[in-house]
């Protein structure tokens, strides 16, 4: 355990000066920032809707949400996924990293709980900021009605199944970042691996939640529907399938590491 | 208790088909500078990366402080430092930091980064970005790194590599002091082995996997024969004459013909018989073949 912990430490230590530390940051910050500043300056279209309070705050959160779940997300953790392990590719520093006296497991765990980190805090950050940054729109506009709605349990429920549906994707481009140390071809797959991820959810093929890629978008396309916008369920079929990749592409990678001989 | 550091037996690697290391087998003594020595290509990195057990080893072959190393991997690393090829430095961190980061995951005190960076002669650049390092900091940063968790055994794979002359004279003051002083052992590779001839007690040669030799440096230069370099007018004939009376030549130039070194009182009949036959000897001396050239036979005959 302490050497798994020590591991984590070392990873936030070696990146935290790196982009891809502060994309997890930057990332909802701009973002939010651009929607929040958008609603702003088009405060008086907005009015002139007169929507009710949660029909204002769902206009708001998909904003972030649409292009976030579609597009960025498979991208972001497909960067992750690359950068963690990019930064001892690039180095030649897997050799001095496993010849510590540490447990291969806790080396090979840490990188992963890492990435699995960075991805919850940029989540968590969409979350908390677009409700913060809805809050202060109101303070800046008061005649918005965001102040009529508690939109934290959509907010929550929505980036809790975003986070679980990224882990499939995750787990796969972990393991070819691992083996890979070149930028091309995990991105390459990952990107074809989105865009067919992207068409198979949105023409709604009945086996689409067996692709993780596809996972995001069938968050997102699967719980427009509900007549009650916080009434959806977290565990679907895609969570799950979703959970079970990341679960055995996990243990298979730890295999790959263990076997691994390194140049 | 086993008084080696390191000893392999009968160590076979592979790359595929491709044999590495034919039936290698080490036995570095504790507390010696082992130079471990052979041309570019000869196995010496892959040999470091078994003994790091960084590359997989059939069992039972390699053992580090009398432990089978696959089965005590942990427990030997922790005893162990390493600078592997060109050293492990990430690039976006400042000296100090890449020191600072061995440390949290070696569990020590972050002061001794400042300690290493001292010791290796850094301490101004260690707020640097170490990608901005010359070769030769680089070089020195890794060893530091090597050195920051105590280790009782030192394994560097051509530490010297890109430093000036005065940072391999530092390099290997400081090799001698930490066996002298502190009793660690080290393995040292390299290609060159008027490098490795100033500090190694004891010396491996290696190539295409095999070991051609392995004993003391004073053993090495035992298999070192003497010659008589003679430097005499009229080469050829004179040369005849030597033939003649029974000597064996060993080079000849068109300056100077070697013969093995017997005696001085051979030498001195050599010259009475060349001057008495009319010859001008100008010169006369005992040549000791430099290691070098030993090396380069020792490889190149194999």
């Amino acid at each position: 355990m302490r050497s798994l912990y020590i591991s984590i430490y070392s990873e936030f230590y070696k990146s935290r000066k790196t982009l891809a530390f502060w994309a997890s940051i930057l990332l909802p910050l701009i973002i939010c920032s651009l929607i929040t500043f958008g609603f702003y300056s088009s405060s008086e279209k907005i009015l002139n809707l007169h929507q009710p309070s949660m029909i204002l705050w769902l206009r708001y959160i998909s904003a972030a949400l649409g292009v976030m779940g579609i597009l960025i997300l498979p991208f972001y953790v497909i960067f992750m996924a690359f950068s963690v392990n990019n930064i001892e590719h690039k180095n030649d520093t897997w050799k001095s990293l496993f010849a510590q006296p540490l447990n291969k497991f806790s080396i090979y765990a840490a990188k992963y709980i890492f990435a699995v980190i960075l991805i919850f805090l940029s989540l968590f950050l969409f979350c908390s900021l677009t409700f913060a940054f809805g809050h202060l729109l109101q303070l800046l506009v008061p005649k918005f009605n965001f102040n009529q709605y508690d939109p934290s349990i959509i907010l929550i429920k929505f980036y809790a199944k975003l986070f679980l549906s990224s882990l499939g994707i995750l787990s796969i481009q972990f393991i070819l970042s691992l083996l890979w140390g070149d930028f091309l071809k995990p991105m390459g797959i990952g990107f074809v691996g989105t865009i067919m991820g992207i068409i198979a959810g949105n023409v709604g093929w009945k086996y689409a939640y067996l692709i993780p890629y596809s996972h995001p978008s069938l968050v997102l396309s699967g719980s427009k529907a509900a007549a009650n916008p916080s009434n959806f369920p977290i565990f679907t079929n895609e969570i799950y399938t979703s959970l079970i990749y990341a679960s055995v592409l996990f243990i298979l990678g730890y295999f790959i590491v263990t076997k691994k001989s390194i140049k | 208790m086993s008084t080696f550091a390191i000893e392999t037996v009968g160590l076979n690697f592979n790359f595929g088909q491709q044999a590495i290391l034919k039936n290698l087998a080490l036995q570095v003594p504790k507390g010696s500078i082992y130079g471990f020595l052979g041309p570019n290509g000869a196995g010496k990195t892959t040999t470091i990366k078994i003994l790091l057990n960084l590359l997989k080893s059939p069992s039972d072959q390699v053992f580090i402080f009398g432990k089978e190393i696959n089965n005590n991997r942990i427990a030997i690393l922790k005893r162990v430092g390493a600078l592997v090829e060109q050293p492990a430095i990430y690039g976006h961190l400042t000296g100090k930091e890449n020191l600072v980061n061995r440390c949290l995951l070696l569990g020590i005190k972050r002061s001794k980064a400042d300690e290493m960076l001292a010791l290796v002669g850094l301490t101004e650049a260690a707020n640097k970005k170490s990608n901005q390092y010359s070769l030769g900091m680089k070089q020195r940063l890794g060893i530091a790194l090597a050195l920051v968790s105590d280790p009782e055994l030192l394994l560097l794979d051509e530490p010297t590599n890109g430093l000036d002359p005065n940072g391999i004279i530092e390099i290997r003051n400081l090799m001698i002091e930490l066996t002298t002083k502190h009793k660690k052992t080290i393995l040292v590779s390299s290609h060159l082995l008027a490098e490795i001839e100033r500090t190694a007690t004891h010396v491996g040669i290696i190539n295409k996997g095999e070991l051609l030799f392995q004993g003391t440096i004073q053993e090495l230069q035992l298999l070192n024969k003497p010659l008589l370099e003679i430097e005499v007018t009229d080469i050829d004939r004179a040369s005849m004459l030597i033939e003649e009376k029974g000597y064996e030549i060993a080079t000849k130039t068109d300056a100077k013909i070697c013969i093995p070194f017997v005696s001085q009182t051979e030498s001195g009949m050599i010259n009475t018989l060349l001057v008495q036959n009319g010859f001008t000897v100008t010169s006369l001396s005992q040549q000791r073949k430099d290691l070098e050239n030993l090396f380069l036979d020792i490889t190149k005959t194999n």
